[in-house]
């Protein structure tokens, strides 16, 4: 088990330097980083230290080992927009967004694991039609739409719910669900499928042999097999949750790391950006080690290799 | 050891087994009748997929949902039918008065829970009894299939144990309940051949220990010689010839079952060529009007190919479906 | 089960001669602004005249002219971006799954972290240093698809390595690029295919939610991610700005989903469990 974490360790501190490389490259390969690091109005002399900070007047590799010296510092360089280390930026709103993710997390498998085992339970009739129509319907339509739609439908025409920004438990009620249904559709469809094949096994066909209630070997005996692929899925997941964030915080100009992202882009706020970019992946890289390791949790077989 | 006289602890009568599909219905299980007495093993014996399993799974009533059906016939367990039990009745007789192991000891155990934990929601489910009885009757049960060291075993996951310990654990968790009738479909089969003796040996032990009676469903006329007092050998969804063992090995009477004991290889004697069956058994879907096993027979005339045979006393106790009986 | 979609496939044939004929079909230009008939709601809407059918938006453009125009963008990046994307995953899956070894091990490392990592930053990084545009769009949407082409096609590559008749090109001598090019590559070409019809919803998606976070095609060139992003903050008096390009994107991507469910059915069922 040891090994398995440290082997998973290294594994993503590789990925990472990937990452840090690609940024990096990218930043350099269309034309002068320092217009894309540095304001508009800025002076020549702003111009002369960035160039002298970051080795733009030296070869590549070097501008490499300095770019990864401060990023191993903690420096990930200025936002432009925002004046503050781009970190900094960051962080500050890392925590608005950390305040939805679990509660869309909470409610699209709240919503998608019942109806992915009530779809597999009712195979071919009207109950899983209606869950698999569900499933489609969602899968079709672009988040940021559903977003727009929840705000016509809540906020404009019948002022139930507030439309955007952060305030009060209401405030929270459409972002969760817009950013919950990222990820529903994929929830349903893979406990459906992966419920439909534990329920032919032979270890159901036993738990029934002993007797035991229906309702014990659904949700009991198949429910637990079919929620290892979601896991292993996970990795997928947490990408939908990032992209669906920046998507969602946008539409509901909600403070976080994804409405962040989306002010870098429509900015050009390069430094901002690749801070963030590098920023994330660190997070996704954590958030999928803590996974592995539940994952040997609940599936004994691993936990030995 | 076969008390014939006694009254059935469980009799089929003409069972019918269908699947249905897209393509047409498969007539798995065609009109089954056997008898199980106290203390008794009987064998069923044919090729894959003759029926035998289906047969099995329509008597436990867990035949896959949606495609499969008993569309006729009584399964009468202490001469009560429990076709017509609700679901919910159903479940208390599973695991308590019928049971049943199951072929692949790799694939029935469930992979996320320890094997204590399943064999005690077994015995839970039952008694309702305090943690520490329900965790006492585990290891004993345990103990009981030979088990070494239960106390270490009983919070292992399956992965962590072998083939033959596999299929032991699975025997303690179905005979937790003590049923009066054990169904085992081909028990061995998928053990490696020094694990399979072992294993019969312990069924041997068990069934005597505890009078029950078994259902024992194999391929392998060597297991039936062994493990069994009567026989039935099913041929295309119907058994075509019954009795006990020592009748159908000195004086098989169906022309499949003199076959299929000479395609068994000898231990003793001279070498020789192996016999083997010509043709396929027929298709479930397209099933011929006579006698099913007339297309390979050797001996079939025109009426076999006409005519279902019906049953012929071959002895007292032993009969068989084919029409060369008539005149005899 | 396997009835032909007939609707779907008229929703697409639609689209697609909206996005062919554009400029004969739509009433008005897409860009001109027409400032006095601005935010008019669509005709069925109090207020809403059959000059503009669908309604137009706060600079007095036909919504109706900019969805059939929008059509055309949404379209050609999808038609780009699967070829592109598609494409380099397909010779990498072939590639990976014929050499084996470390050739395939480096690859489909490469191809684990591209599911690591969400396409969309890389996206959003090349629109500001690349700039906005066709091509960096492209590129883009390319890199949120080749990993999962290269990973299917190099399982089904796998699959056809064992089989006899590329042992026998072995034997007879021909070289790696000739097995792949006559023996394999038509071989994969019917799961290529599903997964191209599978993955349109995909792009098409992609491509309007970059279009709505500023990093698509620029303006004035229409498009429906744009649109809806244009109408966002006009919810409140004019809906019709965001809501009808939303339903011809909700409505396109349903339509190609259900044709491409039926495309896989037909053509390679193995793939239902993806």
């Amino acid at each position: 088990m040891k090994r398995y974490i440290v082997h998973r360790l290294l594994q993503g501190v590789v990925l990472l330097c990937l990452v840090g490389t690609i940024v990096f490259f990218l930043g350099r390969l269309t034309g002068n980083p320092v217009d894309l690091m540095l304001p508009e109005d800025a002076t020549p002399e702003d111009r002369v230290s960035m160039i002298k900070a970051l080795g733009l007047d030296g070869p590549l590799y070097r501008q490499f080992f300095i770019f990864v010296g401060n990023a191993l510092h903690g420096d990930l360089g200025m936002s432009i927009r925002m004046r503050q280390p781009a970190t900094e930026a960051f962080f500050s709103r890392l925590p608005n967004t950390l305040a939805i993710i679990p509660w869309s997390i909470l409610l699209a498998m709240g919503v998608g694991i019942p109806l992915g085992v009530i779809a597999a339970l009712n195979r071919g009739n009207v109950l899983d039609r209606a869950a698999g129509t569900v499933a489609v319907l969602g899968v079709a339509t672009p988040g940021f739409f559903l977003g727009i739609l929840l705000i016509f439908v809540f906020s404009v025409e019948l002022g139930w719910l507030p439309s955007g920004r952060m305030g009060g438990p209401e405030h929270y009620v459409l972002p969760v669900i817009t950013l919950g249904a990222f990820l529903v559709a994929g929830f349903m469809r893979l406990v459906r499928s992966s419920m439909l094949e534990v329920m032919e096994s032979e270890f159901v066909k036993l738990a029934r042999i002993k007797g035991l209630s229906e309702w014990v070997v659904i949700w009991k005996h198949c429910l637990r097999n079919a929620l290892i692929p979601v896991l292993t899925l996970w990795g997928v997941f947490v990408g939908n949750l990032i992209t669906g964030a920046i998507i969602t915080e946008t539409v509901f100009a909600w403070p976080g790391v994804g409405r962040l992202t989306y002010e870098a882009v429509i900015f050009r706020d390069f430094p901002l950006l690749q801070a963030i970019i590098i920023l994330k992946s660190i997070l996704i890289l954590s958030i999928n080690l803590l996974v592995d390791i539940l994952y040997a949790y609940v599936d004994p077989r691993i936990r030995l290799t | 050891m076969t008390e014939l006289d006694s009254e059935p602890v469980l009799e089929v009568r003409d069972l019918h087994t269908h699947f249905f599909l897209r393509r047409g219905v498969v007539k798995a299980v065609d009109g089954v009748s056997f008898s199980l007495h106290k203390g008794e093993v009987l064998g069923l014996v044919g090729e894959s997929g003759c029926g035998k399993s289906m047969t099995a799974l329509s008597v436990m009533r867990l035949l896959p949902k949606g495609s499969a059906r008993t569309v006729q016939g009584r399964v009468l367990l202490h001469g009560e039918d429990i076709l017509t039990r609700s679901p919910r009745e159903m479940r208390e007789i599973r695991g308590s008065q019928i049971s049943m192991i199951l072929q692949d000891p790799q694939t029935s155990l469930n992979p996320v829970f320890t094997v204590g934990e399943q064999l005690r929601e077994a015995i839970f489910h039952r008694t309702h009894g305090r943690n520490k009885d329900v965790m006492r009757e585990a290891i004993e049960a345990l103990r009981r299939v030979d088990i070494a060291a239960p106390e270490q075993r009983i919070g292992q996951f399956p992965h962590q144990m072998s083939g033959g310990m596999k299929q032991r654990v699975v025997g303690a968790i179905v005979m937790s309940g003590q049923p009066g009738v054990l169904i085992a479909d081909e028990p061995t089969t998928a053990l490696d051949v020094t694990i399979q003796l072992q294993y019969l040996k312990l069924l041997q032990r068990l069934q005597r220990e505890t009078g029950m009676a078994i259902l024992f469903i194999t391929h392998d006329f060597g297991v039936v010689a062994r493990m069994c007092d009567r026989v039935a050998v099913m041929y295309a969804g119907r058994i075509v010839e019954c009795g006990t063992v020592e009748q159908v090995f000195e004086n098989p009477s169906h022309p499949y079952t003199r076959a299929l004991i000479a395609s068994v290889p000898k231990m003793t004697g001279p070498i020789e060529r192996l016999y083997t069956i010509e043709g396929q058994p027929p298709s479930l879907m397209d099933l011929p009007v006579g006698c099913r096993f007339a297309p390979r027979c050797p001996h079939a005339e025109q009426r076999c190919h006409d005519i279902y045979p019906p049953a012929f006393a071959v002895e007292t106790g032993h009969d068989a479906h084919c029409w060369m009986l008539e005149a005899e | 089960m396997h009835r032909v979609p007939w609707i779907p496939i008229v929703i697409i044939a639609v689209m697609i001669s909206m996005a062919v004929f554009a400029p004969q079909l739509a009433p008005y230009s897409p860009i001109d602004q027409t400032l006095r008939d601005k935010l008019l709601p669509p005709v069925w809407v109090d207020g809403g005249s059959m000059k503009y059918i669908l309604g137009t938006d706060a600079f007095g453009r036909d919504i109706l002219s900019r969805l059939i125009f929008g059509a055309r963008v949404s379209l050609i990046v999808a038609l780009l971006a699967l070829t592109a994307g598609g494409g380099v995953g397909l010779t990498i899956g072939i590639v990976a799954g014929y050499f084996g070894g470390t050739v395939d091990n480096v690859l489909m490392r490469l191809v684990d972290a591209a599911f690591t990592f969400p396409a969309i930053l890389f996206a959003l990084l090349l629109a500001v240093t690349m700039g906005q545009g066709l091509t960096t769009l492209v590129i883009a949407i390319s890199l949120l698809l080749w990993a999962s082409f290269a990973r299917i096609i190099r399982g089904e590559v796998l699959a056809l390595k064992q089989r006899d008749f590329v042992a026998l090109a072995r034997v007879r001598g021909c070289s790696p690029a000739r097995i792949m090019l006559t023996h394999i590559l038509p071989n994969v070409l019917n799961t290529f295919m599903v997964l191209v019809t599978l993955n349109i919803g995909v792009v098409i998606i992609a491509e309007a939610s970059l279009s709505f976070l500023g990093a698509g095609v620029p303006p004035p060139t229409p498009t429906w991610g744009l649109m809806i992003s244009d109408g966002r903050g006009r919810i409140a008096d004019a809906w019709w700005i965001s809501v009808i390009p939303g339903i011809a994107i909700t409505l396109l991507v349903l339509s190609v989903n259900l044709f491409g469910d039926w495309m896989r059915d037909r053509l390679d069922p193995r793939l239902r469990q993806l």
